[in-house]
């Protein structure tokens, strides 16, 4: 857009501090890919962003059908945000069960977009609409442009040498065009986008191009949007910022672990939502000495992990709950030898298959008790995409440190969802890493140090300690197998104080707010946002409220007791039906209260706070 | 096709060791009489012969009577879980392919509980060699059918006989394109450590199936053509190169009647040159699966190596893919790695 066009419509633009737009569509309309480039767009111009992608299962799922619809929610805003928004300012529907499935979210006044060439009788049957939703007169509460997106873009595309379903599929990229327009942001990164993409097909690139700019030229154009809206650059922390999700940060955060560990990363994984990207991103990274696997299945991958790092290289593997539930026994095997391993697991809507696409933090129980025996190991859960980074490399610190097994709790929402991320130094990473033993002299198997309780790590090739290690309980010290009752209890006693030590090395569970009051609202994982949103809210309503957010689930920071024990009342939302509040009030005899949704989709701000309200009302929450 | 034979890597270490450096201080805990006991002797008997360092070889086990002997060797050794040994060895040699890796499993290890393993490492070539101790009973667990346990077989958790077909190790080995694939007996001393030493210098994924007998559950399982007085009637001793002709007067071999093998009397219309000739180093498994299927009482049951080709190890082409990703971008570099892609600075406010 030219200066000058400003200036024409500088009348019309209203500064926003913060818009919240959902684009939905069918699964092969692209709008993962729309939502995708509008962040991006959004991140690079400086605003602070949170997204919350939401797809089926199906890849393709029948055209038009209520469950192929695909939604990509994302908001952007000039100041600080921790949440995608509760609900949509604007709700882009490219066909009827869009529209269906996603009308409901959209507050009255609230703007909808739709794609009127999308809404044929055929499509409305499948939708399963009997009466004409854009004439019926039941969009009446909101804010209604019917743009005939599919044939605006067929005319912008005309004289290409493409099908007609090909010309079809860049639609999303015209809507994409008009939404720029609209926020005012600039197409470049988009363009730019496109001809890496697209730049050998040039065909394909320049229908891309003209949809996108179409779009834009649209809305430039049309008289029906009164209004541009402009949300001005976030104030965000100094420093230099990319666009990440957690699944990206996760695996930057494994390359970096091994950087600073000194150590080859090997990364066992077979493929399973929503975890498979690391892999993909961990595949591409082989000239940083990362040695991807994909094995037979979640057995082998973690089996493999385990034998990577005996071999004295860093070996871990990632899976979500059906796989983590394969992986047990191999889980087990790790805390049995005392070997370093790194198991993530990116929890998903269960039991069984559950909802594979559909995000739930329900994996906190399986993998601190889902092994046989007492089999313990540290749990660390980051609370945002951008902390993905920050944990991955924890994970790794005290596997390494402690030799142990470590769990890495991500989920869906983390996993797809994207914010703002502030790229740390090299040289601000922590220090993590561990030396081989090698000194015959002093070795013996499970000997241990005294302050960690690590047991030594000295790989094959070593000359003079070649020893033998697996599954049957091990003598003290020297390794051997025993079936001593004594030495039984002395092993397990070692292998849970080892582990429950690490409270010692831990940062101190932190409040935000006042440090005691009414009521402390406790969550774990990527509940973060929509708690810290909500408890800002109470707080500046002038209500006792504060949050704190534990990141290690295993052990509990050290000053978690003393913290609980500040407020009247503990209030915890988890997307479960109360794994951390059994852990919480069996561990401290706490009087916990939980807030329990399992929807496949993240806590509203507002869900929170009202169990807040009721609870400081002396309410019991259903 | 390159030689199989002669692949051994240059021995790292020219320090002559013997069989007792091999022998580690833990007593062995095998029921007197048992099989294993001639496995382990031989075992410990060629790794000298290998040229590696003993620190260098490791020993990875499942769970079963097998699953035990890493305790008995003095290398580096890992018993693990079962079925699962092929996934450990399989990261091992990933991440350190200059270590020589052994794979000791059973029939229930190896077949049931772990065949998928064993599929996928014998296909990717892993460069390990798996040793199967083949008793056809579960003996750890005292006494139920195994997955080569004969039809009808009558055991603990079989009391009206098995209704299970058994699978023919070496026919699945094959099927599952291992390089090298081969056979021998507990009691063969000799022929097992050929064997072994055959395997110890064989580059790829190995399959030794080890005809042994648990004398507690399944005394005997191989009597009928391993004993002494029938061996040379009722085994073909294959060597490469060779006609196939077996027997203690050598008057007998197999010939190929269409396309099955068939046993036929030499002397009269019947010379050599009619008989099939080993190859073991042949592109084309057909020959190798043909002797995989060959039994007692119809055949004799042969042993040694069926099969023995070259193909890229999987620790190689992973290595061969790190170094081209590093020739091609230049060793990583984390500082760069993470503030790529698009980035902005916000300024002190």
């Amino acid at each position: 857009m030219t200066t000058e066009a400003v200036r024409q419509t500088e009348d019309r633009v209203q500064e926003l501090e913060r818009v919240t737009i959902r684009f939905a569509g069918d699964s092969g309309d692209g709008m993962q890919l729309t939502g995708t480039q509008f962040t991006r767009t959004s991140a690079v111009f400086g605003n602070d962003i949170s997204t919350l992608p939401d797809y089926p299962a199906e890849i393709r799922a029948p055209a038009g059908s209520l469950p192929g619809v695909s939604g990509f929610q994302l908001s952007f805003s000039s100041s600080e945000i921790h949440t995608p928004g509760d609900e949509p300012d604007v709700l882009v529907a490219m066909n009827p069960a869009a529209l269906k499935t996603n009308l409901g979210d959209l507050p009255a006044g609230g703007a909808l977009i739709v794609n009127q060439d999308a809404f044929t009788q055929q499509n409305l049957n499948k939708a399963g609409y009997t009466s004409h939703p854009l004439t019926d007169g039941s969009l009446k509460p909101y804010n209604v442009f019917e743009i005939p997106i599919s044939t605006l873009n067929a005319r912008a595309l005309e004289g290409l040498e493409m099908t007609n379903k090909q010309v079809d599929l860049t639609k999303n990229f015209f809507a994409l065009g008009i939404m720029f327009w609209l926020y005012e942001r600039s197409m470049d990164p988009t363009l730019r986008w496109i001809e890496d993409k697209f730049g050998a097909k040039p065909v394909l690139a320049e229908a891309n191009r003209r949809a996108l700019k179409a779009g834009y030229a649209f809305g430039e154009t049309t008289e029906i949007f009164h209004t541009r809206y402009v949300v001005p650059p976030a104030h965000l922390a100094p420093g230099t910022y990319r666009n990440i999700t957690g699944n990206e940060a996760t695996a930057l955060g494994f390359v970096a672990a091994s950087h600073l560990a000194g150590r080859d990363l090997f990364y066992g994984s077979y493929p399973i939502t929503p975890a498979s990207d690391i892999l993909h991103q961990l595949s591409g990274y082989k000239n940083f000495g990362v040695r991807t696997f994909q094995a037979e299945d979640e057995i082998a991958a973690v089996g493999a992990a385990i034998g990577a790092s005996y071999g004295g290289a860093m070996g871990m593997t990632a899976s979500s709950g059906p796989g983590i539930c394969l992986k047990s026994e191999a889980m087990g095997l790790a805390v049995m030898v005392e070997l370093p391993l790194v198991v993530v697991d990116v929890q998903r809507a269960g039991p069984s298959t559950g909802m594979p696409t559909k995000t739930e933090q329900a994996d906190l129980l399986q993998v601190l008790f889902g092994r046989n025996s007492d089999s313990p190991m540290p749990v660390v859960a980051p609370a945002t995409p951008a902390e993905c980074f920050t944990y991955a490399v924890e994970a790794w610190r005290i596997a390494l440190k402690y030799m142990t097994p470590v769990v890495y709790l991500s989920d869906a929402f983390l996993a797809t969802g994207a914010e703002p991320w502030r790229v740390p130094e090299v040289a601000d990473l922590p220090t993590i890493g561990v030396e081989n033993h090698t000194d015959k002299a002093t070795f013996w198997p499970y000997a241990r140090d005294p302050d960690t309780l690590a047991r030594p790590w000295a790989v094959p090739g070593t000359p003079g300690l070649e020893h033998r290690i697996g599954g049957l309980e091990k003598a003290d010290v020297t390794g051997n197998v025993s079936y001593d009752p004594d030495n039984h209890h002395r092993m397990q006693t070692l292998r849970a104080a080892k582990v429950a030590g690490i409270a010692n090395d831990i940062p101190d569970l932190q409040v935000h707010g006042p440090s005691e009051g009414e009521l402390l609202v406790l969550g774990w994982g990527s509940t973060y946002g929509a708690i810290r949103s909500a408890v800002e809210r109470l707080q500046a309503d002038g209500r006792s409220v504060s949050h704190a957010h534990l990141r290690h689930l295993n052990p509990f920071p050290r000053n978690t007791e003393e913290v609980l024990r500040s407020f009247h009342r503990v209030l915890i939302p988890e997307i479960n039906l109360g794994q951390l509040l059994l852990l919480i009030r069996g561990r401290f005899l706490i009087d916990a209260v939980g807030l329990d949704k399992v929807r496949g989709k993240p806590f509203r701000i507002t869900e929170i706070e009202d169990a807040a309200i009721r609870v400081l009302a002396g309410e019991r929450i259903p | 096709m390159t030689d199989a034979t002669a692949t051994l890597p240059s021995p790292p270490t020219s320090t002559k060791l013997t069989r007792k450096d091999f022998v580690s201080d833990q007593e062995v805990r095998w029921c007197p009489g048992c099989g294993d006991y001639s496995i382990l002797a031989q075992t410990q008997k060629v790794m000298p012969d290998f040229g590696y360092p003993k620190e260098n070889i490791v020993f990875i086990s499942g769970i079963g009577c097998s699953g035990r002997l890493p305790y008995y060797m003095n290398t580096y050794g890992f018993h693990t879980i079962h079925g699962r040994a092929p996934t450990l060895a399989t990261g091992l040699k990933a991440a350190r392919p200059d270590l020589m890796v052994w794979v000791i499993t059973g029939d229930g290890d190896a077949l049931s509980i772990g065949g998928n393993h064993v599929l996928h490492s014998m296909r990717r070539n892993v460069d390990i060699r798996m040793v199967m101790f083949n008793n056809r009973i579960y003996g750890l667990t005292k006494g139920q059918a195994s997955p080569t346990s004969e039809l009808g077989k009558r055991t603990k958790s079989t009391p009206a006989g098995t209704i299970d077909h058994p699978v023919m190790p070496l026919s699945f080995a094959l099927a599952a394109e291992a390089t090298m694939v081969a056979r021998s007996v507990d009691t063969h001393t000799d022929h097992l450590q050929a064997t072994l030493e055959r395997a110890g210098r064989h580059k790829g994924s190995a399959f030794i199936e080890v005809l042994q007998n648990c004398n507690i559950f399944n005394d005997g399982a191989w009597r009928d053509f391993t004993d002494r007085e029938v061996r040379e009637d009722r085994t073909l001793v294959l060597r490469h190169g060779e006609p196939m002709i077996f027997g203690k007067d050598r008057d007998k071999g197999i010939r190929l009647s269409g396309m099955r093998p068939e046993v036929v009397q030499l002397g009269g219309d019947i010379k050599e040159e009619d008989l099939l000739v080993h190859d073991e180093q042949a592109e084309d498994p057909t020959l190798a699966y043909l002797l995989s299927r060959m039994w007692w009482p119809d055949f004799p049951v042969p042993v040694g190596v069926l099969r023995a080709v070259q193909r890229p190890t999987h620790d190689e082409l992973l290595q061969g893919q790190i170094d081209d990703a590093v020739r091609r971008d230049g060793k990583g570099d984390l500082g760069e790695l993470l503030f790529a892609g698009e980035t902005w600075t916000a300024n002190e406010a």
